[in-house]
């Protein structure tokens, strides 16, 4: 327990206090730019549900007759830009990040708070740029914008919705580098590396790899737009180039992204799991350098990606075997949780429910990474249903649900109020049963050959789709609904003290939601993270705040 | 709320405190700008290891007499930041113009150097896609050579210009007075290194590929 | 703080491995025109890190931080080429 200045019962005037559009969009609050972020990432993950939606309905069709194949490829395209660069890359980094971070150190902002707001102009720039390239007639090329076809081929939107991703990758380029130095630099007296939430630990690892990988994604969509536009380029075998060298620079970023993409989640998946079995994380090194693990060598396994595109097979074998490695500090985590778990005084509340689900889709989901992972194997599976199960299982039944998770958990703190917790209930197992009824099927569809990508199968297949997209009905229903309650709670919803969870960690410290600084006075720590034991005896002492 | 230095941004306690996230806030940028700039390099090494021949005749069209002296110039520069470094922090405000003013003069001479090349390799038809003509074989891998020569020297030269833009307008509220710390002439100075940085990987691997 | 001394003998010495630099590549010196010419810019490399940037004197955050990017990069050139150095030693013709 920190020894703190406990800030007593509810702030009347807090971060949310000021209402003009101006306070919201010059805002340099780390809190309000968080919101702001969420505000947009629903938008475009609900474009790209949408998108989704149409997909699954149409595969309803082995001759998939709703859709021209030309439409299809733009909305598997659209779905896939969307939900990688304008969702799930921000979604826990520069929400709830940009929310929690500073709290969690005890420091008033985050190091460069209007670069914080760039990072989100930028964002919103790219944003309407990929939107843009929709609306006049969309892109047909994939999400991963393989060349020759991109730069040759495809039509000119390819340039529009690049240049988006381009302007969208530096704004998450300033998110992380805000990140890193907030990190080193801003935390409170006493706040050791080794006392900071794994939270921390799991952010500071993606944002390394925002900082040094997003570089890379931004040349290379530059070089496919210059020879789009200009026929001159590296990756036309026409003009002397290799369109496998755009493949390694463009997976040596959109690797290292997927873990950009989990680690937020593992992190969150830490702090749920330690404060709804009142334990003390186990391992907590562990877990800790297992996260700069998976950031390091995550940078080492891009070819995995490209092991049937004529990439020199020793190379394959190479990037084979370093896949093998990075799945062992996932596991490390997953242990270390399941250990945390055993023993442990378990409650059931929303965050939990999201927490345990993540446990047991991401080990799926990590497992037949492996599968992949192994040469011979992927020669089997690649380009089918198999991958898009398997990735699915990490993106969504781990990073979304972390989100989700994540999201409840820290509702109280964000607005000031409670969520409804047995909507939340509903909506948690809702969700689990959708997204598995989607996405297990899927698993079967590539072992027994479905290519992905396609808009018509064999009607043979047709069973394994219409289960798919039922679960993808019930999936959405599970997403509707905290969309629902949780703006509804915003405004009618108890409303919630400082510590609704009875957690440790600086940001349980601050009213419900927090003033504009955070912080009455800097904290001074001087105790381990996760000390349930003694928490749970102040709160026995001190019932009047509960 | 404790007590802060009237120069120091809000969301820190302490000077010292900023000073060190604005420095290391430089270096993690300047970690991106590798990786930038990387990307090209990455697209140079697989085109110089499958065309070695291809890519020495090419390089063997740009001229050391611009780019040996070119090369000199932002070394000079870069002396001439550290030195202003040096007297923003013993606060010698004349010396600080005089060697900002200097940086930035010889940031100049490099873009004119830059810009008299660039006209040259466009009279010699070597700029590709606008009347490229290449005599001897493999002209489409020599045209790919001066694709990369163009993109890595004209963003390199992107960079300068706006090294120059910051240096300058340091440089003149320094003049006025305006300057109240030596963390901004410490932080470009990072930057305007790096840039020099680049470029002496940018000269041996573009004008001396191969022997003369 | 680091004296003018400093300061002029770095430069003296940058200078120095440019004229190296364009010297060694008027020499023919085969495959090792290229490694040669490299360890000379990463001398001057060094030189302008440690003296002009201050990281000689400046804490190991600092320094790990200015070493991550090149590491990085070499990352990115070495696991690459190994695609394309090693293809050859397949059937597969080279690119």
């Amino acid at each position: 327990m920190s020894s703190v200045q406990e800030t007593s019962g509810l702030a009347a005037e807090s971060y949310l206090t000021e209402h003009t559009v101006g306070s919201w969009l010059l805002t340099t609050d780390h809190k309000r730019i968080a919101i702001l972020y969420l505000v947009s990432i629903v938008f475009f993950f609900a474009i790209a549900a949408v998108a989704a939606a149409m997909m699954r309905v149409s595969l309803l069709w082995p001759d998939g007759r709703l859709v021209l194949p030309e439409t299809y490829n733009k909305l598997f395209t659209i779905h896939g830009v969307l939900m990688v660069w304008f969702f799930l890359i921000p979604s826990i980094p520069a929400v709830l990040g940009n929310f929690v971070i500073p709290m969690m150190i005890g420091a008033r902002d985050v190091a460069f708070p209007k670069l914080n707001l760039l990072s989100w102009y930028l964002f919103m720039l790219g944003g309407a740029f990929v939107v843009y390239s929709v609306i006049v007639g969309g892109v047909d090329t994939g999400w991963t914008f393989y060349t020759p076809y991109s730069t040759t081929f495809a039509n000119p939107n390819v340039i529009t919705m690049v240049a988006g991703v381009f302007v969208a990758g530096f704004g998450s380029i300033l998110t992380g580098l805000n990140f890193i130095v907030t990190i080193h630099k801003m935390r409170a007296p006493g706040m050791t590396w080794f006392r900071l939430p794994l939270f921390i630990w799991s952010l500071y690892s993606t944002s390394l790899i925002l900082v040094l990988a997003t570089p890379v994604l931004a040349i290379t969509l530059l070089a496919i737009s210059v020879e789009r536009i200009w026929g001159l380029g590296i990756f036309d075998p026409n003009l002397g180039g290799d369109p496998v060298l755009f493949q390694h620079m463009f997976w040596f970023y959109s690797h290292p992204a997927v873990y950009i993409m989990i680690l937020p989640g593992m992190g969150v998946v830490s702090e749920l799991i330690t404060c709804f079995s009142r334990k003390k994380i186990f391992g907590y090194y562990f877990i800790a350098f297992s996260s700069v693990a998976i950031a390091v060598v995550g940078f080492l396994v891009w070819g995995h990606h490209m092991f049937v595109s004529s990439q020199s097979m020793y190379a394959g074998m190479v990037f084979s075997i370093l896949s093998f490695i990075v799945a062992v500090p996932s596991a490390i985590k997953v242990f270390n949780w399941t250990a945390t778990l055993y023993k442990g005084s378990i409650t059931f509340e929303t965050p939990m429910l999201y927490a345990l689900a993540f446990i047991g889709l991401f080990t799926i989901g990590g497992l037949t990474g492996l599968f992949l992972a192994a040469m011979a194997v992927d020669v089997q599976l690649h380009d089918t249903y198999f991958v898009i199960a398997h990735f699915h299982y990490i993106m969504v039944g781990g990073m979304v649900t972390g989100f989700m998770g994540g999201l409840h958990y820290w509702w109280p703190k964000i607005s000031g109020r409670m969520y409804p917790e047995l909507l939340g209930r509903i909506a948690a197992v809702v969700t689990f049963v959708g997204f598995n009824l989607t996405f297990f099927p899927l698993f079967v569809l590539g072992y027994l050959g479905q290519p992905r990508r396609y808009h018509s199968y064999p009607p043979e297949f047709h069973i394994f789709h219409v289960l798919s997209t039922a679960g993808a009905s019930i999936l959405g229903i599970g997403y509707l609904m905290p969309l629902i309650y949780l703006v509804w709670s915003a405004r009618y919803g108890e409303r919630a003290p400082a510590n609704p969870w009875g957690a440790t960690g600086l940001e349980w410290r601050t009213p419900s939601p927090p003033p504009r600084d955070n912080f009455e006075e800097t904290p001074l720590v001087t105790d381990d993270p996760y000390d349930y034991s003694a928490i749970e005896a102040e709160l026995i002492d001190q019932t009047g705040l509960r | 709320m404790p007590e802060v230095h009237p120069g120091t941004a809000h969301q820190f306690e302490t000077a010292e405190q900023q000073r060190d996230a604005d420095i290391i806030g430089m270096w993690t940028f300047l970690a991106t700008e590798v990786m930038f700039f990387g990307g090209l390099i990455m697209c140079y090494t697989f085109a110089r290891f499958t065309y070695p021949q291809a890519f020495q005749a090419a390089s063997h069209r740009l001229y050391v007499i611009y780019g040996g002296p070119n090369t000199a110039i932002l070394l000079c520069s870069s002396f001439t930041m550290a030195l202003a470094v040096r007297a923003a922090q013993m606060g010698q405000r004349k010396s600080l113009v005089t060697c900002l003013a200097l940086t930035v003069l010889f940031g100049l001479a490099f873009l004119t150097v830059k810009g008299f090349e660039y006209h040259t390799d466009f009279v010699e038809h070597l700029v590709p896609r606008w009347d490229f003509k290449w005599q001897g074989a493999e002209a489409r891998h020599a045209e790919l050579f001066f694709w990369l020569y163009f993109t890595l020297t004209g963003l390199h030269a992107v960079h300068v210009t706006i090294g120059i833009v910051v240096l300058a307008t340091l440089a003149i509220m320094a003049w006025r007075g305006r300057l109240s710390s030596d963390l901004p002439i410490e932080i470009s100075g990072l930057y305007w290194h790096f840039v020099d940085i680049v470029w002496v990987f940018l000269f041996p691997l573009l004008y001396l590929v191969g022997h003369r | 703080m680091t004296s003018p001394r400093t300061y002029i003998s770095t430069f003296i010495a940058l200078m120095a491995l440019l004229a190296a630099t364009v010297g060694a590549a008027y020499i023919d010196l085969g495959q090792l025109n290229l490694p040669i010419a490299m360890v000379i810019s990463i001398a001057k490399t060094l030189l302008i890190v440690l003296f002009f940037m201050h990281v000689r004197h400046s804490s190991r955050v600092t320094w790990i931080f200015a070493a991550a990017g090149f590491f990085w990069l070499l990352i990115l050139l070495c696991l690459a080429m190994a695609d394309y150095a090693t293809r050859p030693w397949t059937s597969v013709p080279p690119f």
